[in-house]
Order: C-alpha cells, then structure tokens, then sequence
C-alpha cells in the first residue's frame, strides 16, 4: 500500500537538494505559523466566550502591535525572497561546461537531439555527473519542459529558444511532463528521462543509430544553402565571418551591442533584417518558412561549433575551411 | 420570489411593487443586487457541476469518463465561469450593492441607471457565454494564452473573450458607480475615518476594477483580432510575442484576485466586529492595508511568469514586490486575532464562515510565499500546487467571506432569519469537504503533478481519490444553503431590525429597508463599530 502512495517526488539533480531544503523550511514555518495562529484564536474562542453580564472590553489598537507586526513578517519575507533568489540564480546560470542537447517541442510530442546527432522522441538520456544544458524551441504554441525529479522548469516558446540546465545525480528513469496547457493531448505529452552511468551511457550513445554530428550537418546545409558565399573565412565576404563570433559581443549598425547567443544567430536567420551588424549592408534573405526547427538547431550548432577552442570540435571549422568554393 | 419574505404591512422595497416590470426596470440598488444574487447564483452551480465532472475525470489515472477536449472545456469553463461570472461579481455586485449605499447613509448608488445597465452587460455577457458553452466550448484554459487562443484552437475563442469583454464594462460600471457614490454621498458625519471596514474593502476593490479591468478588455479585442483578422501580436509565426499577452493579461488577472478577496475581508472585519462586540482592532491599519494591497497588487503580475521566458532580474523584481504584498495580508490576519481579545464572543453561522476564512486564508497565503520564493515556484508552478494555493484563497477566502455575508445580511436583506442550526452544519461541511477537497493537491503538487491534465501516472492516484471525495462534501455543504434560504423566504422566523445587535448605519433602518433606505437622512456622530453603545439582544442564534 504505502509504496503506491508516496508523498515525495524522487530527487535526482543537483539542484533538488537545494529546492527541498528552501520548501521544508518554508513548511516548518507555516506550520508553525498557522499553529500559532489558530492556537491564540483558539484560546480567545474559549476564554472570551459570550457571558451574562461580562461586556467586551473596546481596545482601538496599538502603534507599537502593528509595527511588530509589520516589520518582523517584512524581515522574514526578505530572507524567503533571498533564499529564493540565489536557487534561482544557480538554476538560471549553466555552467560553462554543459553538455548541449537541443529540444523541440511540438503538439504532443518532445523531439530530442543530442549534439553527437543522436535522436530521441519522449525521451532523453543523459549521464550521471554531467552538466547538460537544453537548447530548447516550439514548432507550434507554448510548452514546458518539466522534469519534476530534478525540481526544473521552463517554459518552451515558439520563434526563440529558452534554455535550462541540469546535474543529475542518480541513475534511474523519471517523468518528463509538459507543464504549459498546449491541447487536446497536453496530458500525453509525457516521456522519461533516463539518467545512466558513465558507462552506461557510453554504451548507448554507441548503441544508437548516429547520424552525423549536428555541427556537421550545420555544415552541410551551410554549404547547400548557400550561406557560405556571403560568410566566408577569409573576411572577403559580403556577411560577416562567423568564425569566433559566437558568445561574443556583436556591434549593430544602429550602435547597440548584443551578445551572440543562440537567439541572436536564430534571429539572424530567421529574420536578418533584425539586427544586422556594423559595416554590413540589409541583404541576407529571410530563412522564415525555409528552415526546420530541427535545421535551425543544426545551424546553430554549427556556428557555435566555429567558436569553439581548437582542441574541441574545430574539425567542423576545418572543413568549411577547406570546403570546395574556397 | 422575494416577495415572499416580505413580513410586514410596513413598504419596502419588496412589496413597494410587484410585477416582473418592477425588477427589470428597477433602479434600486437593493433591487439590482437581487437580481445579481440570482443571476451569480445560476452561475455558481454551473461552474460547481464543472467542477465536479472535472474531479470525477480525475478519480481514475485514466481518461475514461470524457474526451480529453471535452475536459479542456470543463476546466476552461469552470474557471471562466467561476472567476469572471461569479467571484468577480460575487460580494461587490449582491452584498456591496446592497449595502455600500446603505452603511454611508445614502439613498441609493450615485448612479442608479449605470447601475442597472451594469447588471444587463453582465446579462448580456453571461448569455454569450452560454451561447459559446452550447456552441461546444472553449478550450483555451481561462486564460486565453497565446499563440493556442488565436492561431491553434478549434473551439469558440472568440464568443468567450467577447463575452468576458462584455462582463467586464459591467465590473468597471459597479467600481465606478462605489468610487462616486463613498466619494459623493456619504451621510452629514460620516467621515473617511468612520466608514465601516467593508466600505474601505470596496472603495480599494473598484479602484482596481476601474484601472484594471479596461487593461483585460483590450488584450481580449487583441486576442479576437489576432483570430479573426490574423493581425500579428501574440503568433510569433506572424510577428507577434507571446509573453507579451501573459504580461497584459495577469496585469489584470492577477489584482482581479484581489477583487475577489479585499471585498470579502471587508465582509470578515464587520462580522469579527459584530460577534466580538469589539471595535475592530487597529481599524487605521485595517483599511489603509485595503488601499495597499490594492496599489501594491499592481505591481506583481509577472510572478506568474517566472519560467515563461523573462529575464532573471525582472524574475527578482517582480518576486520582491510580491512579499511586499504579503505584508498587508498578514497585518489582516494579526488584527482580526487581535479583535478577539477580550471580547464577547458568540458563535452564530456568519461567525463560523469568518473564523473559517481566516484559517483558510492564513493557509492560502502562507503558500502564497512558497511561490513568490523564486527557487520553489519554478518547481510548483503549473503544478497542483498552484491549484491548491489559489483554491485556498478564492474558495477558502472569497466564497467563505461571501457565505459569512450571505448569512449576516439575510436577515436584513429579507426580513426573516435562515435556520441557525443548518447554517451551522453547513459551514461545518464546507468546511471539511473544502480541506478534503484542496489540501491533497498542495502534495500533489510538489511530488510534480502537472495542472490540466486529463490523465495522470497512477502514483497519483490516491490523491486524487481524496480531493473527489471531498469534493462531494462541498458540494453539498453549498447546495445546502441554497436550499435553507429559500425554505427561509417563506418560514424563516420574522425578525427585527437588527437581530445580531450590529453597529452600522444598515442595522438602524427596518429589515427588509424601505426603498430609498432611511425616512430620514441620519446624522453620523460616532465612530465605526460603537459596540459599547449596543444592547446585546438575547436571541436563540447568538448562543
């Protein structure tokens, strides 16, 4: 009996401890609160029961009362607030060495894609011990990936990508949900996540039948759409040079500053016009409606991968490099 | 209907006319509140008997009593139901119609026509919601979200968001006509600082639905625009930004659900006060927490957005202005306990229902601060622990305020007294059946069940079991009142002017009132709540 009725979500990542720990504090001091509370009422209840002949006493109030309790409630806001915040703050910031996989979320289903090319559907495998960080879009409305045993969330849009990060710290399978009503199957679109062993995991990255790496499928569709006229290597061509680009700050002709990020170079696909670099001219086409979602990550991928230190992936660059227009 | 209540050969507005003329052309504000107790009434159990097919539904792991769509529609409507054509004009349209003008020393609202078309938007409103729930639905969720509403949905957006549009200029009109009428009709004497608490409550309750609900009604016209005409403004297929909608929408949705609560805290206080026989403690600190939760209130919206897709920073913004929100709550709270001390306390039905709002609004907001907490709410956000938490304060607050109310002013609204032994019995069941039904799903949200599903893994199950079975409960303990006012109409015992022995302008007119409220003007020279000026009346409910 009581195996079938837990009380408790499993916690399986980094983060669970640090979520559980905020929430039993916060119980114990409702709990408390609220026995406090009902505890006082309850002996006014008793001790100022109606009587004959025993009149209530009118008190207006006290300066000194409220203020108490104004000020101390405020002061253990305050502490919530920040205990809270710096959870956030951690769950917020991925480390630098996450592991990416991309998401792509459509009505009612997750479309999982590891960056060595591995494709899952509703499910996503991920080792032990390994930082991973989800690169995540929707084809259609908005969706929310939620692994409840690792205590994340995020919401997933169409038209950008939202990410969230995750250590998982035991092996075993656990429940993805969608989170955010999306339809007639929202409570189908469910899948699991298996976090393996080291070894394990090797295993089936091995196992699965992978198709080239996303960066280098970036690479092909690099060349076979033609991107690699304009945005070329040498700096000659009529795009900027996107090698070294990514992650770092880019000067906009109208004088703003962003940061290249995975938003920035999905945006300057889908809609170039946007925000078009310094010294470059409005001319690149619109790839709205000609790229899938799933092309778009392997884009992406593939311009992050021209960023990455040598000893990384730089055999993607390489190849561009050596690609047969130059 | 309510004629037959009327008690003595004395007019009033009961029997002052007959005739169906007599209420649809009326501009009684008594008169129209009647009128919006029957319609909010009708509305109440229809949103109560989608409930409890949602909760049936849910009794099984599996979705096997209706369609999956079918109960996307049970639970958009319950919630578009319930919170635009019950809470929203639950206390302010009946208890605050009836009685704003009343506890001022006023004739009637200041605007008593704009009062009557409110009543007929909110018809007209209503009507459109039925059409668009025989149509076959809707099945956005009660809150519209976008790109689903406007570019996915198959179901009928348009008639509801026009609907809701419709409802809401009856809300502005009834927050404007408060506004005017606590600005501009008070009696000679009754000042700022001698108005009843629950007249604070409403004046902060209709500036919001004043500033606010213009804010909702745009953003639905943009919804049914993006629909119809494809205008892009949500779609990012067209151009548009989805969380630009969340953001107009919970600048509305979420002070509407300080609409819903402040006029029932307003309800609390005159009760407190009443079966205290005690001035309200810290009355200052009372109302101005009124006006601050409504300003505050403002400011918080995006707290339902923490994992939508907005920054970090606006993330610890909009979470430190929603503890600052709490504080005013919780100034409530310590005051009403404090009214107790030293009082003379009796336990009639209304009593019951505020003792019952205020330890179930401590619980509710106390898990209010669980989601403010930024690190927390990412887990429990759309899970059914936001559920629950909403639940407590709109179910276990509002409703329970709008009961004590119901039960304090029948005697006035209608001349005879409810049955005190079934009013107390049914609280009792509210009671429990409302914490059987709710307090399993605060668990069920943190062990990660989502919110709107129609089936679930089976390790929720017992759970789930639970809140139906409660939910059986409650539904009885509120078709029970229903049926004992009614039995009252026409047997409840006949009673005085004041049967409780309250302080307020309302007590000291007969019961039912005469049509323009008082024979004479009454002149205010005592502060709220003068207790100590009271005879305590020796009456069978107040044992």
């Amino acid at each position: 009996m009581i195996e079938h009725f837990p009380l408790w979500p499993p916690g399986a990542s980094t983060m669970a401890p640090n979520v559980d720990a905020l929430f039993i504090f916060l119980t114990l001091l409702s709990v408390g609160m609220t026995l406090a509370i009902f505890a006082v009422i309850i002996v006014f209840l008793a001790k100022f029961r109606r009587r004959k002949g025993v009149d209530a006493e009118q008190i207006h109030g006290s300066v000194a009362l409220e203020l108490g309790w104004s000020i101390i409630p405020l002061m253990i806001f305050m502490l919530i607030f920040a205990w809270g915040a710096v959870i956030f703050f951690q769950e917020r910031t991925p480390p630098q060495d996450s592991a990416e996989v991309y998401v792509v979320a459509k009505q009612w289903m997750w479309k999982i894609e590891h960056l060595e090319g591995q494709r899952e559907l509703n499910e996503l495998h991920v080792p032990v011990g390994r930082n991973v960080r989800l690169i995540m879009t929707s084809q259609d409305v908005i969706h929310s990936f939620y692994i409840p045993a690792f205590r994340i969330k995020q919401d997933v849009l169409p038209g950008r990508y939202t990410t969230e990060w995750f250590r998982a710290t035991k092996p075993g399978t656990y429940h993805l949900f969608c989170a955010e009503y999306c339809g007639t199957m929202h409570s189908g679109m469910i899948g699991d996540v298996v976090v393996m062993t080291q070894p394990d995991y090797e295993a089936w990255m091995a196992g699965g039948k992978a198709g080239a790496s996303m960066a280098s499928s970036g690479a092909e569709l690099f060349q076979s759409l033609g991107c690699i006229t304009c945005h070329r290597s040498d700096s000659q061509g009529r795009g900027p040079n996107l090698v070294g680009v990514f992650g770092k700050p880019v000067l906009l002709e109208d004088g703003r500053t962003v940061v290249a990020d995975e938003n920035y170079v999905r945006e300057s696909i889908m809609s170039p016009a946007a925000k078009v670099v310094n010294g470059y001219k409005p001319i690149m086409p619109v790839f709205q409606g000609l790229v899938t979602d799933e092309q778009l990550n392997s884009l992406v991928a593939y311009v992050k991968s021209l960023s990455q230190p040598p000893a990384g992936t730089q055999s993607a660059a390489a190849n561009t490099k050596m690609g047969p227009k130059e | 209907m309510a004629t037959a209540a009327v008690s003595a050969e004395r007019e009033n507005y009961l029997n002052r006319e007959y005739g169906i003329r007599s209420w649809l052309l009326t501009t009684d504000h008594k008169r129209i509140a009647l009128l919006y107790l029957v319609s909010i009434t009708f509305f109440f159990f229809i949103g109560g008997f989608f409930a409890l097919l949602i909760r049936l539904e849910l009794l099984t792991p599996a979705g096997d009593l209706v369609l999956a769509d079918t109960y996307n529609k049970l639970f958009t409507m319950h919630g578009q139901v319930m919170i635009f054509f019950f809470l929203i004009p639950s206390i302010p349209a009946t208890l605050g119609n009836f009685l704003v003008p009343m506890m001022i020393g006023a004739k009637d609202l200041a605007l008593p026509r704009i009062n009557l078309l409110s009543w007929y938007l909110y018809i007209a409103g209503g009507a459109l919601m039925l059409y668009a729930m025989l149509e076959g639905g809707v099945d956005t969720g009660w809150t519209f979200y976008t790109p689903f509403s406007t570019s996915f949905s198959n179901t009928h957006v348009v008639e509801a968001g026009l609907a809701i549009f419709i409802a809401g200029f009856s809300s502005i009109l009834t927050g404007l006509n408060f506004v005017v009428t606590i600005h501009r009709m008070r009696a000679p004497g009754m000042t700022w600082s001698r108005l009843p608490l629950f007249i604070w409550a409403h004046y902060a309750t209709s500036i919001i639905q004043l500033l606010g609900t213009p804010v909702l009604a745009i953003t639905l016209v943009l919804v049914v625009l993006e629909r119809t005409l494809h205008l892009g403004i949500f779609d990012p297929s067209l151009g548009g930004d989805p969380l630009l909608f969340q953001h107009l929408f919970w600048f509305y949705s979420h002070p509407a659900v300080y609409i819903m609560i402040l006029p029932a805290m307003g309800v609390i206080s005159e009760v407190l006060a009443c079966f205290s026989r005690k001035r309200v403690f810290g009355y200052a600190a009372v109302a101005m927490s009124s006006i601050g939760i409504a300003v505050i209130g403002f400011l918080v919206w995006a707290h339902h957005m923490f994992v939508a897709g907005i920054s970090l920073y606006a993330a610890l913004v909009f979470s430190i202005l929603s503890y600052l929100v709490a504080v005013p709550s919780a100034i409530k709270v310590f005051n009403w306990t404090a009214t107790l001390y030293k009082g003379s306390i009796s336990f009639a039905t209304p009593m019951l229902y505020a003792l019952g709002f205020i330890g179930l609004f401590t619980i509710g907001g106390l898990t209010g601060l669980f989601l403010a907490a930024l690190g927390i709410d990412v887990h429990v956000t759309d899970t059914y622990f936001v559920i629950a938490h909403f639940h407590y304060i709109m179910v276990g607050g509002a409703v329970m305020g709008y009961m004590a109310g119901l039960h304090f002013w029948w005697p006035k609204i209608t001349g005879r007294m409810y049955p005190e032994w079934w009013g107390r019995l049914a609280a009792l069941i509210v009671f429990v059946g409302f914490n059987l039904t709710f307090f399993p799903q605060f668990i069920l949200g943190y062990m990660g069940m989502p919110r709107r599903y129609w089936e679930y893994p089976p390790e929720f199950q017992i759970l789930n079991v639970m809140s139906t079975a409660g939910s059986t409960i409650l539904a009885v303990g509120y078709l029970l009142p229903m049926v004992y006012f009614m039995w009252s109409l026409r047997y409840g015992k006949v009673v005085g002017d004041n049967p409780w022995g309250a302080a307020g302008l309302e007590w000291m007119t007969s019961s039912p009132p005469p049509t323009f409220n008082f024979d004479e003007t009454p002149e205010v020279t005592w502060e709220a709540y003068n207790y100590d000026q009271i005879p305590v009346p020796e009456e069978a409910w107040l044992e």
